[in-house]
Parts: C-alpha cells; structure tokens; sequence
C-alpha cells in the first residue's frame, strides 16, 4: 500500500481527505503544521505529501524548502491542496519543487487524478 | 418551488427516453430512469415547471424545438475529462507522429467531443512535440457533438475548477489556460484555434467532409441502441483514410458489429478499414488544410 502524509492544520479537511485516501487504497498519516510534518518524514518518508498552504508553526511553503534540505531514505512526491488558488500560488509552488497542486474544495476524482498524475495512485 | 422533484412516472420517462433515442440513438436503460429527474431539475427550475409530467405534456404538444433540444442536451451523458486514459491519449498521437515529422497533412476527426477535453488532451500534445522535435505542422482536429450545448461550451473552452483538474496536469494547466473573469479556466486562443468545433449527429448526419488519418470514438457505442452500433461503425470506416485508424474506448469492440473494421497491425488498439467500407459521402478526396472551418 502507498502512503500519504496529509498536512493540514484543519480537522475536517484532514478527516475528509483521509476518508478519501482510506478507499483509495492508501495508508494514511496525519500532521497539523508544517514542523510536524517533517518530524514526521524523518521517521517515515511517505510516498506523497498532501500540503496546505497557510499553517501554523511551518506554511506549507516552508515545510517544502526544507524538505528539500533532508536526507530523506526517498524524496516524497509533493501535492499541495490548498484555498490559494491564484495563478501566482501555482507557480510559486511549481517552482519551488511541488509536483502537483490541488485547488480547495476537491472531491475524490480531483484528488485521485492528481495522484495518478504524480504516480502514486 | 420544490426543491425535490417528483419521479418521473413510467409513462413520462418513456417518452423522455424516447425523444433522446431518437434524436441521438442514445438509451436510457429502465433501471436508470432515476438519472432522468436528476438531469432534468436545472431545466425545471429554470422554466418554473413543477414536475416531468408538466415537461412531458409540453413536449406531446409537439411546437418547442428549443425545449426539446434542451431535453436531450440535459440527458445525453457527457462524461468526459482531460487526458481521459492518458497511455491511449500519447498512443493516438504516436499513431500520426510520422507523417506530421515529415510534414504531410494529417485529418483528425474526435467523435462525441462533449465539451472538449479530449480534444483539447489531443492538442496540447501535438503543440508540444511539434515545438519539441520542429514538425513543421499541426493536425487539422475537427470534434464533432450531438449536444449544441456542449459545442458552445467547447467553442469557449472555459472550464470549471473541477473539470480543469481531472486528468490535466498542473504543468500543462499553467502553459495551456488562465483564469477569466468568470471564476473559470480559459484555454489560450493558440489552443483553441488548434481545433475546429461542430455539431454532428453521428447517427443521423454523414460523417464530416473529407476523409480522415485518425478518428476518435471513445465511450459513446456503449451508449447507443445495439441495432446503430453495426452502422457507425460502418460509417467511420467509411471515414477513415486508406490506412486510417480508428480509437474507440476501453471495452468497446468492432466484434460481431462490422466487418468493415478490423484490428489494426501497425499499431496496437487502433482499428483500421478492413477494405470494403463505402466512401464516405463528400468523395474520397482528402480534406483541404483550414476546409473544416465551421
């Protein structure tokens, strides 16, 4: 089974995603904030990083710089799924190294389709 | 008005059914006459009408063209999204990538368009390895739909939140469209003008003029009454170019349909003209570039 990290400093988005993650067929990990979930990665790197944006303690922008500088047993791929949905965010995120992004609200299909995209689905 | 709207009863879903098999050749199958008052609520509540059977009685009166084409826009199935199965999207490329390196006209013809999607997928890569490996030109892609309402939609190619993230990576979503005033995704004029839109029945009309190296027909056979199954295939294949392919979708078959297909050998899923389908009307001349400008 592949396993998904969801990064989300929202309960209900958390609970959401991971119902739909869950029927995907993937083992499901949660985090609240950004430094969370790098605690997280360096004790188990999961095969796709569900990220939001605006966080507590880490954003979501700061949680992928400094993934970036960890010596991880594999790079993670990156989805952000966040309510930042401007043309900007976008390429802010792309550029900064995330493999794909998702734009709030989603529903499975959106979700599946991105992680297909990113190989993980 | 009522937010929920009563069932259609077996009477008013024949007819509803009816009208759509007979303008598209299209069935609803009796176990989903469900589907019919979920599809049609937009349609009531924009009229005011209470109920089907108040739907149904306007259309035994017989004079509302425009409600009647609204019926079958709304009942059609128009399940698309981008990059839908994308190996077989590359591989439909593939097919014609020789003659388009080597600078030959190239006819394409996407069946059953919907709303544009794949023929938008189709476009996107074509830009992209022609900027890639400097073919010095474009298909000419011509997607054809029954639904006027979904053309018109394709001809913006403006896409909700939701549609623009099925199958469409961000990547391309970021090089291909931008976001409108509308709160919608627009595809850029370049992409756009890659593909001439047109309404067709397939099932009704002949095919497109001209004749065509590559047609698309993915996902509607399974839709249609079994007795017109046998004759679009027959009339793609009279479509099809000496040595055409044709692309239907995953689980639909030219088997026990028409022999006037077969199985392609050079390329793997494709169908190809088993050398005894009519041509098709219009003359076996090939299509002209820029001639199916609509």
């Amino acid at each position: 089974m592949k396993t998904c990290l969801i990064v989300d400093d929202s309960k209900v988005i958390r609970k959401v995603a991971r119902h739909i993650l869950e029927t995907l067929d993937f083992t499901v990990a949660e985090a609240a904030d950004g430094r969370e979930a790098l605690e997280q990665c360096r004790l188990s790197t999961p095969d796709v990083v569900l990220l939001d944006w605006n966080m507590p303690v880490m954003s979501g922008m700061e949680f992928l710089r400094a993934l970036g500088t960890e010596t991880l047993s594999h790079r993670p791929k990156v989805v952000f799924c966040t309510t930042e949905n401007g043309m900007a965010h976008i390429r802010a995120a792309i550029e900064a190294g995330a493999d794909e992004y998702v734009m709030k609200p989603f529903d499975r299909e959106t979700l599946h389709s991105k992680l297909q995209i990113v190989g993980v689905a | 008005m009522n937010m929920a709207v009563p069932a259609a009863d077996p009477g008013c879903a024949r007819l509803l059914a009816g009208l759509l098999e007979q303008r598209t050749g299209q069935r609803i199958a009796p176990n989903r006459s469900w589907r019919l008052d979920t599809a049609l609520k937009p349609l009531l509540a924009g009229l005011s009408i209470d109920d089907v059977a108040e739907l149904a009685r306007r259309l035994r009166a017989g004079r509302d063209e425009a409600l009647a084409d609204k019926v079958v826009d709304l009942l059609l199935n128009q399940e698309t999204s981008f990059f839908r199965d994308a190996g077989v999207i590359e591989s439909a490329v593939q097919a014609v990538a020789e003659p388009l390196a080597a600078g030959m006209p190239v006819h394409i013809w996407c069946a059953a368009c919907a709303t544009g999607q794949e023929a938008l997928s189709l476009a996107m890569l074509f830009a992209e390895r022609k900027a890639a490996e400097n073919w010095p030109r474009m298909p000419e892609i011509v997607a054809t739909d029954v639904s006027g309402a979904a053309i018109a939609r394709a001809r913006q190619g403006a896409y909700s939140q939701f549609e623009i993230q099925r199958g469409l990576p961000v990547r391309r979503m970021m090089q291909w469209f931008s976001p409108n005033a509308d709160g919608l995704w627009a595809a850029s004029r370049p992409l756009l003008n890659a593909v001439t839109y047109r309404r067709h029945n397939l099932v009704a009309e002949p095919p497109p003029a001209g004749r065509f190296d590559l047609i698309l027909c993915r996902n509607v056979l399974f839709y249609l009454v079994p007795r017109l199954r046998g004759q679009v295939l027959e009339r793609l294949a009279g479509a099809l170019k000496p040595g055409g392919l044709l692309l239907l979708g995953a689980g639909e078959t030219v088997i026990g349909l028409s022999d006037e297909l077969r199985p392609s050998r050079r390329a793997r899923g494709f169908y190809e003209a088993s050398g005894h389908a009519p041509s098709a009307p219009g003359g076996a001349a090939e299509v002209a570039s820029g001639a199916q400008s609509s």
